[in-house]
C-alpha cells in the first residue's frame, strides 16, 4: 500500500497534496493507496480527500495535533505507519514537511528522498532529483528496508491529474497516543509582514534580476529594461537577501509565485527555489553569462552572454 | 552559551560539473570549494549570539581533508574551535546521504552537550535539506527549520533555564514564532543576517585555534540509505531558441521574435 501524507492547516487543505495524489496514483500499478490527514477537526478535509481515486482515508485525530509540531507529527505518524503498514510513504516538499519528515524517517531508520520531480519505474524504481543547484540530475534509488519516504517537488506532477473515485472513498479514523507535554515546540499563530505593496502576481511583464547583476548599484541597468517593457523589478533570492531589493520582489518558493506574459530573467542561474515561483510564465527570456546554466532549460529565448552589454542593447532596440 | 555550527563544504557556483567514469557522482578533483552558503549565515548567526550572550562557537563538519578550507575560513571569521569529522568509508563522505552525516556528526557532538545547534537550511550540493534535522533527532534535542531570527530568552548559561524563541518562515510570506527550551537545534534560512568577512586579523589568529579531529565510526556504523545509480546533465524540458551574434545583434532579434513570435510586446 501506497500512503500519502496530506498536509492542512487549520482546517484547510493545503493544494500540494492533490499534486502528491497524482503522484501516487502514477507509481501505484494496481497497488492500493492510502491518504492519512492529521489534526484535531479535520474531518471536512479527510471528507475533501476522499473524492480521490484510492482505497480509504485514515484520519488521525488529536487534540495534540492542533497546531502543527514536528514533535506531536512524528510521534502520532510513527504510530499511523505502524499500523498501517505501507510500501512507500508520499508527501509533497512542503515548508512543513521538511519540517517533520527527516525526524520521522530518522526515527523509524528508514530512507528518505526529498525534493523529487519525477520516478522511473522501468527496472529498480529510481526517484530523479536535482543536484548542485540544478547543474545536474540524478536518479536515486532508496536503500534499506521499507517503507521508503519521498517528498515531491511542488508542480513535478499536476494537481488536476489526480483521479477522483466514482464514489467517495471509505473515511475511518485511527488513535494515536501523543504525550502533549513530550511536544516541546510551542508555536504561535501565523501571521503575514507588513502588507504587501506590491502583488507581482498580477504584474503583466516582469523582470528579475539574481546574482549576476553583481552589486546594488547595477540596479537601474535592469529598471531601465523593466520601464522599456513596462514591466515590474523582481528578484532572487539572493538579492533581496542581500537587500538591494526588498523582500515583497523575491520570486520563488520563499517568495511569490508568478506566471506573468512575459518574464525576462537576467543574471539568475536557475535554482529550483526560483524557478518554482516563476516556470508558470507564458514567454521566459534568460540572459546569462553562463551557457549551460539551469535558467535556459525553462527559458523559451536565451541569451548566453554579458547581461551588461545585451540589456542596454534591448533598450535601445526598444526605443526605436 | 555553547553553540556548533555544522558546516558543510560545496562545490563553488562557477564550477562546471564534470562526472566520474560511473556517472554516478562528480569528478571531486576537478571541482573548486566553498563554504555552503546557508551554513555561513549559521555561522554568522552563531557569532551574533556569542556577541551578545557570552560562550564560544564551534564549527563542525563533516569530510576528507579538503574540508579543512571551509573550517579555517569560519576559525577566521570567529569561530573558537572546530571538530572536523573525518571520513568514514570509501569515498570520504563527499557523496554521502544526510543519514550518514547526521549521524557522524552527532557521534562527533554528543559528548560536548552544546547548547545550540545551528545549520544551514539546506546544501547547495545535493541539496537533502534533512541533515539538520536528523541531527536533532539523533542528539534527541527539540528542532526548528527555516528559522529568520532566532531569542534567547532567560538565562542563558547554565541550568536548562534559558529558551529559545525563533522566528519560522512558512510559504507565502508567512512567518511564526515557536519557543522551545535550550537545547535545540535550528536550521538557518539564508538572508537571516548580513555576512562578515574574515578580517586579516581573524585569519593569522585562525591558525592558532584548535580543529579537533573526532575519531571515525566504526564500518558499518551507518548504512547509506540512498544509491545514486545516475548522474548526468538535465535533458532540456522545452525547445529553447538560444539566439547568438554580437549584443545588438541578438537585441535586435530578441525584440522581433518577441513582438513577432510570441506577441507579449
Amino acid at each position: 500500500m501506497i500512503l500519502v501524507i496530506a498536509e492542512q492547516r487549520a482546517g484547510t487543505l493545503n493544494r500540494a497534496t492533490w499534486e502528491t495524489i497524482a503522484a501516487a496514483q502514477q507509481i501505484a500499478a494496481g497497488e492500493p493507496i492510502t491518504i492519512v490527514v492529521l489534526g484535531s477537526g479535520a474531518g471536512a478535509v479527510a471528507n475533501e480527500l476522499a473524492t480521490a481515486d484510492v482505497r480509504e482515508v485514515v484520519n488521525v485525530e488529536h487534540a495534540a495535533l492542533e497546531p502543527y509540531t514536528p514533535d506531536g507529527y512524528t510521534a502520532a505518524l510513527q504510530q499511523a505507519i505502524d499500523q498501517l503498514a505501507p510500501s512507500l510513504v508520499l508527501l509533497p516538499h512542503t515548508y512543513q514537511t521538511r519540517d517533520f519528515a527527516p525526524k520521522l524517517a530518522a526515527r523509524l531508520d528508514r530512507a528518505l528522498i526529498t525534493d523529487a520531480t519525477g520516478v522511473k519505474t522501468t527496472g529498480e524504481r529510481a526517484f530523479v532529483r536535482q543536484m548542485f543547484q540544478g547543474k545536474l540530475t540524478a536518479d536515486v534509488v532508496p536503500q534499506g528496508p521499507g517503507p521508503h519516504f519521498v517528498t515531491f517537488q511542488i508542480g513535478a506532477f499536476r494537481a488536476d491529474q489526480a483521479a477522483r473515485g466514482a464514489a467517495p472513498a471509505p473515511v475511518r479514523s485511527i488513535a494515536v497516543t501523543i504525550d502533549a507535554s513530550a511536544i516541546r515546540q510551542k508555536p504561535e499563530a501565523p501571521f503575514q509582514e507588513a502588507k504587501q505593496a506590491v502583488d507581482l502576481s498580477q504584474a503583466e511583464r516582469i523582470v528579475a534580476v539574481g546574482r549576476g547583476i553583481k552589486a546594488a548599484e547595477h540596479l537601474p541597468v535592469a529598471q531601465k529594461l523593466a520601464d522599456a517593457l513596462g514591466a515590474e523589478l523582481a528578484a532572487s533570492r539572493p538579492i533581496c537577501d542581500s537587500g538591494w531589493l526588498p523582500m515583497e520582489r523575491q520570486i520563488g518558493s520563499s517568495g511569490q509565485t508568478v506566471a506573468p506574459k512575459l518574464y525576462v530573467a537576467l543574471g539568475i542561474s536557475g535554482a529550483i527555489q526560483h524557478v518554482v515561483g516563476m516556470k508558470g510564465s507564458r514567454t521566459i527570456v534568460a540572459i546569462n553569462k553562463d551557457a549551460d546554466a539551469p535558467i535556459f532549460e525553462v527559458a523559451d529565448y536565451g541569451i548566453a552572454g554579458d547581461l551588461f552589454e545585451i540589456v542596454p542593447a534591448i533598450v535601445a532596440e526598444l526605443k526605436k | 552559551m555553547k553553540i556548533a555550527v555544522c558546516i558543510k563544504q560545496v562545490p563553488t557556483r562557477e564550477w562546471q560539473p564534470r562526472l566520474n567514469d560511473a556517472k554516478t557522482w562528480i569528478r571531486e578533483q576537478d571541482a573548486s570549494y566553498e563554504m555552503n552558503e546557508p551554513d555561513a549565515y549559521a555561522l554568522e548567526e552563531a557569532l551574533r549570539l556569542k556577541e551578545k550572550h557570552g560562550g564560544e562557537v564551534v564549527v563542525c563538519s563533516a569530510g576528507p581533508a579538503r574540508v579543512a578550507q571551509v573550517i579555517r575560513e569560519a576559525l577566521a571569521r570567529g569561530a573558537d574551535r572546530a571538530i572536523h569529522v573525518e571520513p568514514i568509508e570509501n569515498d570520504g563522505l563527499g557523496s554521502a546521504d544526510a543519514g550518514v552525516i547526521a549521524g557522524a556528526l552527532a557521534a562527533a557532538m554528543k559528548e560536548e552537550q552544546f547548547d545550540l545547534v545551528l545549520t544551514g537550511l539546506q546544501s547547495d550540493d545535493q541539496g537533502f535539506a534533512q541533515t539538520g534535522v536528523i541531527l536533532a533527532e539523533r542528539l534527541g534535542l527539540p528542532h526548528a527549520t527555516i528559522i529568520m531570527e532566532v531569542q534567547v530568552e532567560g538565562p542563558s548559561t547554565g541550568s536548562g533555564q534559558a529558551a529559545l524563541r525563533v522566528k519560522r518562515e512558512l510559504e507565502g510570506g508567512w512567518f511564526q514564532w515557536v519557543a522551545m527550551p535550550l537545547p535545540a537545534v535550528l536550521t538557518i534560512q539564508s538572508g537571516i543576517n548580513q555576512l562578515r568577512y574574515a578580517t586579516l586579523k581573524g585569519i593569522m589568529a585562525a591558525k592558532k585555534k584548535e580543529i579537533r579531529k573526532a575519531p571515525p565510526l566504526p564500518a558499518g556504523a551507518s548504512a547509506p540509505k540512498q544509491k545514486i545509480v545516475s548522474l548526468y546533465v538535465p535533458e532540456k524540458g522545452k525547445k529553447t531558441q538560444m539566439i547568438a551574434g554580437s549584443a545588438s545583434d541578438a537585441a535586435k532579434e530578441l525584440v522581433r521574435r518577441l513582438r513577432e513570435d510570441a506577441r507579449v510586446i
